[in-house]
């Protein structure tokens, strides 16, 4: 497909990226593009300049602190997650991000561009709300740090604002953390999926059953505390071909308290 | 540093480099196929699910329906056409022959592409292994059956 007449530029840094992407309202980020060129082809989106973060080395790479904390560069693809020890840290987003489509689509999308797409159905957005990421964000008054549970703002919406990129990914020390999911086909878009940690308490985001994230926090991590904070959370997802709301409502529930027994097993 | 709607990239495919004026909105497929002529790799869907179009990019397999031209610029392509020498096929396309891996054979450029960068990382796969290599690809006339069976085969 012939895509619309778009600019383009390959800064090699993120000061020329930020001031690209602040000089014109009609600029959007390039990552992995696994999302973005095809919404491009469907004219779903038509943004006027693509400002491409491939070959911006600060965006890349993955970090173990002393103190266990993961900092990822937000150019980061799937597969280079998997294959990289320093994440096994956090066992978890190893094994979820080898869940996401296929080989190819791992080999280009990367984690800040699957976060900030914020696609309901996406796997990362869930995943790092339950285990307390944090999102640092570059703009040109200087960087800032945002906290997952304030980071996702509504479909496709997030923290990260025009003129704006999202530069890493911060997470804690853990290992207590469970991730369940209904898909279409093995790897496929997830119909409804929950993540859970019970490192700092339990926490638990079900995905795909509201524009963001949403964030329980269930009084303990036994099956029946976790469905009924579920049940008090007053679900309304949407109904579409592959699951009515009243389906995923069900499936939350159920892939809470998967997610959760596995969390708690982790931390056990 | 400016924003251009064109640029002269420098892409090496299947051992030969090619300078070329390419509009930034062209996709890399369309790139292989229309400004090279290397028709080998296929567009399927066009949304990045069926894999007909898989290509190796800097050692890396790719959907070439979902990158840009522009972004290949200084990359080293691997396509379907690079695989055999002359006449002499592959251990895996040999296999792939052997074993009826294609009826129509729509999907088999990206098959066999998949299936290269799967053996080159893993030089021998199990089944499972094999079959979530080929996850990205799909064939609507195989039942995948014979490919895998293929890959074993040249696995082996």
């Amino acid at each position: 497909m012939l895509l619309r007449e778009v600019e383009y530029a390959r800064p090699g840094t993120l000061e020329e990226a930020v001031a690209l992407l602040a000089a014109d309202d009609g600029a959007r980020a390039l990552a992995g593009g696994q999302t973005l060129v095809n919404v491009m082809k469907a004219r779903a989106a038509s943004p006027d300049a693509l400002i491409d973060l491939n070959r911006i080395e600060e965006l890349k790479g993955i970090e173990l602190g002393a103190d266990g904390t993961l900092e990822i560069g937000a150019m980061t693809t799937y597969s280079e997650l998997v294959a990289s020890s320093e994440a096994r840290a956090r066992p978890i987003l190893g094994e979820v991000c080898a869940q996401i489509a296929d080989v190819q689509v791992r080999n280009r999308g990367t984690l800040g561009g699957n976060v900030c797409s914020n696609d309901p159905t996406n796997h990362l957005p869930p995943l790092l709300v339950a285990v307390g990421a944090e999102f640092v964000v570059r703009g040109a008054d200087g960087e800032r740090t945002v906290p997952a549970d304030e980071f996702f703002l509504g479909v496709y919406m997030t923290a990260v604002g025009p003129g704006e990129v999202l530069t890493r990914i911060r997470v804690p020390a853990g290992r207590g953390d469970g991730f369940a999911s209904v898909t279409l086909g093995a790897d496929g878009t997830c119909i409804s999926n929950a993540a859970a940690s019970v490192e700092d308490g339990v926490r638990v985001a079900l995905g795909c059953v509201d524009a963001v994230p949403v964030l329980l926090r269930p009084a303990s991590a036994g099956a029946d505390a976790v469905r009924a904070a579920v049940r008090e959370a007053g679900l309304e997802p949407p109904s579409d071909v592959h699951a009515s709301a009243e389906y995923r409502t069900h499936l939350a529930e159920v892939l809470a308290v998967r997610a959760v027994d596995q969390a708690s097993q982790r931390r056990s | 540093m400016e924003t251009t709607t064109s640029a002269t990239i420098t892409v090496t495919v299947n051992g030969t480099t090619y300078e070329r004026e390419v509009e930034a909105r062209k996709l890399l497929i369309h790139f292989l196929r229309d400004d090279l002529d290397l028709t080998g790799s296929h567009v399927g869907c066009d949304t990045g699910n069926c894999g007909a179009c898989s290509a190796i990019v800097d050692g890396t397999l790719v959907k070439t329906c979902m990158m840009l031209a522009v972004q290949a610029d200084g990359s080293t392509v691997e396509t379907v056409e690079g695989l055999a020498d002359g006449d002499r096929l592959t251990k895996l396309q040999q296999a792939f022959s052997d074993h009826h891996a294609l009826q129509c054979g729509y999907c088999t450029p990206g098959m066999l592409m998949s299936a290269t960068a799967l053996l080159r990382a893993n030089p021998h796969p199990s089944e499972d292994e094999i079959r979530k290599g080929l996850q990205g690809n799909i064939c609507r006339c195989t039942g995948y059956w014979n490919i895998v069976e293929a890959v074993k085969a040249a696995s082996e």
